[in-house]
């Protein structure tokens, strides 16, 4: 039986020669997103932004009247809201924000949500509440200062465990990864402006997690090889490195990306952006592992003696104790 | 590393088939099979999202209770001086930033007067829950602790908690949860109700009742205070001056019915006080035959009868231009007992059971999808050994679904979505250890040799990414809320779960296939 080969053996691409400009081009996606997220904002919902989103189905129609929600739910004096299509041509959400100075107002936006689905109701018998949200400006705060919690504590502790299991060098290449990831995908979201709530700060920690997965294979080989040729310059051995494990990369990649691909068509429509951001996040996380967590090992002047091939985890043990580590 | 005795054999088996046998009711739920009800049925709880359901997150403030107790204070204050022999004259009464203070007529009682505070000023606890200050020799002040803020606080959060439950067990809705969190809040969480606004009328409602007697028009306004019309009393827009202090509240009631009146034909709710509460109404009503007095249900007047009698029985009905649904839900919540503080709802999720049901079937149809692409490319890329890994991907979906079961653990709809992840996990320890073995057959290495090396090398870097991963989903489950609990729980299971099938059940199948054949080649 012939086997699919995805990846033809020893490939040898040098990836680690345009190290600079593509480390270049990591840095100017790094800051472009930001400036981006500055400039555009970020489409918050109702989780960080607080007020309330209701989702309704009119059953006996083709098409939700979307123009017609909109001027009604306008006409209300909550702000424009915004009216989507939502799953089905007759499903539609309708998503309201809290009007300045009701942050602090806890009752506020179960009030505004009453109203507005109790004016759609009396306009459009046929309309039928399939379910809604809404948060007080308090909690969406809350929520807010818990997503950056999360975000910062995952991307700390997880560079301090690559920096206790290999070496400095890998924690602070695997962080700035991990901070490249998080930025880009902010970046996208702030130019494309789809909606970013909780779910999405499920996805980031996801793409960190895959991405890191990447780091950490890589990281791994280069570990070994280190240790096997030792004369080696610490380029080639990137490259080696990353040749070695590509076609690792590539299945991984594929397998998950064919994983998401049926959610992203097929899958509830609520779960549309998050599978999204994770499968854009598996193409940005590949490509940081090689381009962000890569160089920066060689700038940071990882040598072959960091990982002696004579020496043991216990020799080492012992030689922390005489304290020479 | 490709010894297996047969009690290991055994007993990775019987740990695998333990937890994936866990995972058979609610494969049988979901294909709408009846599972026999003989044996133990673990479900995989389904979160709101996919169940459909109610998500209510309640707050109390804390200026509420502050306020509370001032007043309470206030009328404490009031009869211990009343009372005093010989009585004690005070004047000029304040409530003003959330401190009681008043004067003193006669300076000369200031020892009698502190005598008698003192003692109320310590709660049934050991916490001092006021301060005294007595300022020019005349004026005492009473300030609210911290601490005693905190007591009270706690206090009435635990029996609010206590009334939610009470309130929507009388709905007769099943399992619902009702968990308080942190100082000030209630989480309820009711799956499968079809109607959720009931349910926040219900719990919206603090359930205050008080009888205040109306004030004299003719007299002085001094210690009176204004109470509009409940909306659809059929007074709406009107307002009903009352006497401050000297109502009873309703908060001694033993039970509370809807009811009609037989003479007028409209919807009463009758109520009956316990004995305490009784005498306090008969007193009441007693002393003031022939005025009017006002039904007050948190701060708006229901009705203002005239007494006409007193009414030493213990039972009472309460007038107001209710609906027959109205006046049941009124005496629920009087049934169920006033919450001690009022509570705002600051989260309302609600998920209408179609959709939720829409989103398992579209959730399922995406991973049964994904699943069979996924093992197709498996075999395609590594024969025997994608069949294997095959195999370990069915297993390790079974073993999540049955610790999910067994654990008690929420499935939520971004938790499908971690599910299509740790199946991507899975395939990834694979992939690391097929490449791996790939590779070491081409340096040249015995087929035994490049299995075990392939086995042994590639683990160190699957160990290596999974923690990190665990990790990443231990800071989501810390600091995340609701459904996105439920996608890190999925992935925590996950990821051990499939670090467990993905390496040590396919080293396992290797190693009995390597025995058994003594294959001088692999194709992988």
């Amino acid at each position: 039986m012939k086997l699919l080969k995805l990846v033809p053996d020893n490939t040898n691409i040098k990836f680690l020669k345009l190290r600079v400009p593509f480390f270049v081009l990591s840095l100017v996606l790094i800051f472009g997103s930001w400036a981006a997220v500055l400039v555009n904002g970020l489409n918050f919902g109702v989780d960080f932004a607080g007020g309330q989103e209701v989702r309704m189905t009119f059953k006996e129609r083709e098409t939700a009247p979307i123009p017609s929600l909109r001027e009604l739910v306008g006409g209300l004096g909550y702000g424009e809201p915004v009216v989507q299509e939502f799953g089905a041509p007759n499903q539609v959400s309708i998503r309201v924000s809290l009007p300045e100075g009701t942050e602090n107002t806890p009752g506020a936006a179960t009030a505004i949500g009453d109203k507005v689905i109790a004016a759609i109701a009396k306009e459009y018998p046929d309309a039928r509440k399939d379910g809604n949200d809404t948060v007080s400006g308090k909690v969406a705060g809350e929520f807010r200062n818990q997503a950056i919690l999360a975000l910062l504590a995952a991307m700390a502790a997880v560079s301090v465990y690559i920096w206790i299991r290999f070496e400095w060098q890998f924690g602070v290449g695997a962080m700035f990864a991990l901070v490249h990831d998080v930025s880009v995908t902010l970046g996208l979201f702030a130019l494309t402006q789809l909606e970013f709530s909780l779910q999405i700060v499920a996805a980031i920690l996801a793409i960190i997690g895959y991405s890191l997965n990447d780091t950490i294979v890589v990281y791994d080989r280069i570990r070994e090889n280190l240790k096997k040729y030792r004369k080696m310059p610490l380029s080639e051995l990137l490259d080696l490195s990353v040749n070695e494990t590509l076609a690792r990369t590539v299945m991984t990649s594929l397998t998950l990306f064919i994983a998401l691909v049926p959610l992203l068509i097929f899958g509830p429509p609520s779960l549309f952006g998050m599978v999204a951001a994770i499968t854009v996040g598996l193409f940005i996380g590949t490509y940081s592992s090689i381009y962000m967590a890569g160089p920066l090992l060689i700038w940071m002047g990882v040598t072959s003696t960091s990982f002696v091939p004579t020496e043991t985890a216990t020799d080492r043990q012992d030689k922390l104790a005489r304290g020479e580590g | 590393m490709l010894e297996f005795p047969l009690w290991k054999k055994l007993w990775l088996w019987g740990l695998t088939l333990a937890a994936a046998v866990l995972a058979l009711p609610s494969l049988f739920n979901v294909s709408g099979l009846d599972w026999p009800s003989a044996l133990p049925n673990p479900q995989v709880n389904l979160g709101l999202d996919l169940a459909g359901g109610s998500h209510l997150l309640l707050e109390a403030r804390a200026d509420d209770v502050r306020a509370q107790r001032l007043t309470n204070m206030e009328e404490t204050v009031r009869q211990l001086m009343r009372n005093a022999k010989p009585r004690i004259r005070i004047g000029d009464v304040s409530t003003a930033d959330g401190k009681l203070s008043f004067m003193l007529e006669n300076a000369g009682d200031i020892d009698r007067a502190r005598g008698l505070i003192e003692p109320v000023m310590q709660g049934q606890t050991t916490v001092r829950e006021w301060s005294l200050q007595v300022v020019d020799g005349q004026r005492m002040v009473l300030s609210q602790t911290d601490a005693g803020v905190n007591q009270a606080l706690d206090d009435a959060m635990d029996s609010a908690t206590e009334v939610v439950r009470r309130r929507i067990d009388e709905l007769g809705t099943r399992e619902p949860t009702i968990i308080r969190q942190g100082s000030t809040r209630i989480v309820v969480q009711v799956p499968g109700l079809q109607d959720p606004d009931a349910l926040r009328e219900l719990l919206g409602k603090t359930a205050q009742l008080e009888f205040k007697l109306v004030a004299d028009p003719a007299g002085s306004q001094v210690g009176t205070e204004i109470f509009p019309y409940a909306p659809g009393s059929g007074l709406d827009g009107q307002f009903v001056t009352v006497n401050r202090l000297g109502g009873i509240r309703g908060d001694n009631l033993t039970g509370a019915q809807a009811g009609v009146d037989p003479e007028s034909n409209r919807n009463i709710v009758n109520i009956t006080f316990d004995s305490q509460g009784g005498a306090k109404f008969a007193k009441l009503t007693t002393e003031n035959v022939g005025k009017p007095f006002a039904i007050i249900l948190d701060k708006q007047v229901l009705s203002a009868p005239n007494i006409n009698e007193p009414i030493i029985g213990g039972s009472a009905q309460i007038s107001g231009n209710f609906t027959p649904e109205s006046a049941n839900s009124l005496a629920i919540s009087l049934r169920s007992g006033a919450l001690p503080v009022p509570l705002t709802v600051v989260e309302e999720r609600t998920v209408g059971p179609d959709l939720g049901a829409d989103s398992i079937r579209k959730g399922l149809l995406a991973m049964a999808i994904g699943s069979i692409a996924v093992i197709a490319l498996m075999i395609a890329t590594y024969g025997r050994f994608g069949v294997y890994a095959t195999i370990a991907l069915v297993l390790n979906v079974l073993m999540l679904l049955g610790l999910m079961a067994a654990g008690g653990f929420t499935l939520t709809l971004p938790g499908i979505a971690g599910f299509v992840i740790t199946i991507g996990a899975a395939v990834d320890a694979n992939v690391l250890i097929n490449e791996r073995i790939r590779e070491e057959r081409a340096r040249g290495r015995r087929v035994v040799a490049a299995v075990e090396t392939g086995y042994k090398e590639a683990s160190r870097a699957i160990w290596d990414a999974n923690l990190t991963n665990v990790i990443s989903g231990v800071a989501l489950f810390a600091f995340g809320s609701g459904p996105v609990k439920g996608f890190a729980v999925v992935l925590v299971i996950g990821i051990i779960t499939s670090v467990f099938t993905g390496v040590t059940l396919t080293r396992m199948f290797v190693a009995g296939w390597l025995r058994k054949a003594r294959p001088n080649d692999i194709t992988i």
